[in-house]
């Protein structure tokens, strides 16, 4: 049975008590907000909305541009300044609705089912969770109306909400667990009513006792839910490795959780199925942790979708000193930004900025077979082999090696005593061969 | 954009542990070896250690002068000219050390391109160069501290041999091989710090063991395999030599293959061969088998089945 664990993984210096103790505070947006069309994976939405139109808070203002695709919505009241290409987070340039915000924040009327939980059917849930442009909030931005509409939803066994936060330095989903208990447990609630014969399961590190405990409260009423604490090791929260901790059950790249009878979802985005359900409200604002010891006042903020960074940094206090690096997401997995002056979107869980930077300080020098990436691959792969078929580009025996199983999750590259960048090798090549498939 | 910060893929964060930090962790798990063999051969083992050392380190230095890369600092030298120095007899020329030194470096590890590319135990081969080369100075075990045979070499004539003096070390042999004591004492270092794991010394030694009662003679007579265990290199082999990250294989699987190898092939040396002594043979004969090895336990990716086909949906 489960064993609340996987194979591999790593602990690096976790950063949580950074900010892990700041209640979620709102931030003011700036007097312009950027809403890129594509912050999701899939078509990229198309604007209904044109200069100089007066936008409310929540309106539609772009619709999802096919069925792999969501809409966007205003997150403030204003202008629509145009729609232009825009720099965003990870340095490409995006056509984006830019809106003036007048500061009113004047909501559109939303629009609540108007009937309880037990009356909704399957095809209003989804309709409502399309509708509020819901995608993926723990970073990848998988639409999540296209991830709960499997082909036969009456297999789902299980529906696991992904609280592991196994990233170092992040916070947000632990306030969101602490804070909107409910609201997570009633979004829950609203996904399990999607798959009759699935059992509901939060799964949570057992580094988060709190949350543990809090959840265990808030659902023991409820025959359907339980709570699991998993250990806490790095990628925990990575969709196979929870799948197996939580299940037992493997699952590789080319398949989908609903083969093995699963669905899983990330904490903020069973918040916004709750608010876009029951409430009728979109998916307008999310959690963001500002951390790293570049920044004054660590601190995890609701942010409104399309704020810019510069914006949410000034909120916790700015940089002390210089920082080497700015980073969205968490040390493992996110990205490096070139500069703060782009929006937030859908999929920012996180805003890191470090002193130092570790990678640009050191000399990769020869693999000298140490196994250590072997040991912690929770693909459970040879990743030095697999960074000299990619440097090589030997690309059947890249493919043969399993290379592409690689999740990116960065342990073989945190390993590394010889300091070389396998997981950038790996994923080098992953994307050349995932762009030669669709070809 | 008016700020540019500095850019990389992830991950943006590193562990602590480094090749030179792994190397010094070796270096001093081989102390109190190396300070047993000083404290049982007297203060010429001090100067052979010394000796064979400085040779391996002037070979990379000069190396690197020569191709303008300084690859001396991942102390990968020092390593493998300290276990050169412990697998020589205290009554080694010190010529022939400075000899075994060069070989090592040079030839088995620098030619064939550097570190992470050598296909066998730099210090290994070095030694079983040393011994077809020189094999009179090389297993002349006579000294100040002892004469006659080795334990093993009395062991195989059918001769009674003191177990406890060669837990301790108390007895004839090369510099750092004696004490099974201090030897496992800097293994147990090793393996407290995640340097190496018990996957190769135990598969190893368990072979060995199996081996020896099977074919050794005397069954599983205690004192008799005790001093089978104790004996030459073995120690020092599965615990430093065998556990060589560049020349054992990257498979775990694999490294469980390896040890029994080892086992094997040191057994069959020990009992059926011409000397009493086979490790450094042993391991070698394992260094040049590890791409097979490594070819047939490829490990099976996550999500896969055993045949490399993948999980399907349970209907």
């Amino acid at each position: 049975m489960a064993k609340l664990t996987f194979l591999g993984g790593i602990h690096p210096y976790d950063g949580k008590d950074l900010s892990k103790d700041k209640p979620i505070s709102d931030v003011t947006p700036g007097g312009v907000l950027v809403y890129p069309l594509s912050q999701h994976i899939g078509a990229p939405a198309e604007a209904i909305v044109a200069k100089g139109d007066r936008v409310l808070v929540g309106q539609k203002i772009a619709d999802a541009g096919g069925f792999v695709s969501v809409p966007i919505h205003a997150s403030v009241s204003g202008t629509v300044k145009g729609i232009e290409p825009r720099r965003v987070a990870t340095g490409d340039m995006v056509t984006s609705i830019v809106v003036e915000n007048d500061g009113l924040y004047e909501e559109t009327e939303f629009c609540p089912p108007g009937k309880g939980l037990d009356e909704l059917g399957r095809e209003e849930i989804i309709n409502a969770i399309r509708e509020a442009g819901i995608v993926g909030m723990g970073g990848a931005g998988f639409p999540t109306h296209v991830k709960l509409s499997p082909k036969e939803p009456d297999k789902i066994e299980y529906v696991i909400a992904n609280c592991a936060e196994c990233e170092p330095y992040l916070t947000s989903d632990y306030r969101r667990m602490l804070e909107d208990t409910e609201k997570l447990v009633g979004g829950l609630k609203v996904i399990l009513k999607l798959f009759p014969n699935a059992r509901g399961i939060l799964a949570v590190e057992d580094n988060k006792p709190d949350c543990i405990a809090r959840l265990r409260q808030a659902t023991q009423e409820d025959g359907r839910i339980s709570v699991k604490a998993l250990k806490t090791k790095y990628p925990q929260g990575g969709e196979r490795q929870l799948i197996y901790a939580v299940t037992d059950r493997r699952i590789n790249s080319k398949m989908l959780p609903a083969d093995v009878g699963c669905v899983v979802n990330n904490v903020d985005t069973i918040v916004a199925i709750y608010r876009a359900v029951t409430e009728g409200r979109p998916l307008m604002e999310r959690i963001v942790t500002v951390t790293g010891d570049a920044v004054v006042n660590p601190a995890n903020f609701r942010v409104r979708i399309g704020t810019g960074y510069d914006e949410i940094l000034a909120a916790a206090g700015g940089f002390k000193g210089e920082p080497e690096k700015i980073i969205c997401g968490g040390p493992m997995m996110g990205f490096a930004m070139f500069g703060l002056n782009v929006p937030s979107t859908k999929t920012a869980t996180a805003l890191l900025a470090l002193s130092k930077d570790q990678v640009s300080a050191m000399e990769p020098g020869p693999c000298i077979n140490c196994g250590r990436c072997v040991e912690v691959c929770p693909g459970r792969i040879i990743p030095s082999r697999l960074a000299d078929y990619a440097a090589h580009f030997d690309e059947d025996g890249f493919v043969e090696n399993y290379g592409m199983e690689c999740c990116e999750c960065g342990c073989c590259s945190f390993v590394c005593p010889a300091r070389r960048p396998l997981t950038q090798q790996i994923k080098s090549m992953r994307k050349l061969q995932l762009a030669k498939r669709k070809k | 954009m008016s700020e540019l910060y500095k850019v990389s893929s992830n991950p943006h964060i590193r562990s602590k542990v480094t090749i030179s930090g792994l190397m010094l962790a070796v270096i001093i798990a081989l102390m109190p070896a190396a300070g047993f063999g000083i404290y049982n051969f007297g203060s010429r083992a001090l100067v052979v250690i010394l000796v064979t050392v400085g040779s391996t380190v002037a070979t990379e230095v000069l190396f690197g002068l020569y191709r303008k890369k300084m690859t001396v600092t991942d102390l990968s030298a020092v390593v493998t000219g300290l276990l050169l120095a412990l697998n020589l007899p205290v009554t080694i020329p010190l010529w022939m050390a400075v000899l075994g030194g060069v070989f090592a470096i040079l030839v088995v590890k620098l030619l064939f391109g550097g570190l992470g590319q050598n296909f066998m135990n730099p210090a290994l081969g070095a030694r079983c160069f040393l011994l077809l080369s020189f094999p009179g100075a090389m297993t002349a075990f006579d000294c100040d501290a002892y004469s006659g045979a080795t334990p093993l070499a009395a062991l195989k004539a059918g001769e009674q041999v003191n177990v406890l003096d060669m837990f301790t070390g108390r007895v004839s042999g090369t510099i750092g091989e004696t004490s099974v004591l201090a030897l496992l004492a800097g293994a147990c270092l090793l393996l407290a710090l995640g340097v190496i794991d018990l996957r190769i010394p135990g598969s190893y030694i368990a072979t060995f063991t199996l081996f020896v009662i099977l074919f050794g003679g005397r069954g599983t007579e205690p004192a008799y395999l005790a001093a089978q265990l104790s004996g030459g290199g073995l120690m020092l082999g599965a615990f430093f030599m065998a556990t060589d990250y560049v020349t054992r294989p990257i498979t775990v699987k694999g490294q469980y293959v390896f040890g029994v190898i080892l086992g094997l092939l040191t057994g069959i040396f020990r009992i059926f061969g011409p000397g009493a002594e086979g490790v450094s043979y042993a391991i070698i004969l394992g260094n040049l088998l590890v791409p097979l090895i490594e070819k047939y336990t490829k490990p099976k990716a996550f999500g896969y089945r055993k045949g490399g086909k993948r999980l399907e949906r349970e209907k």
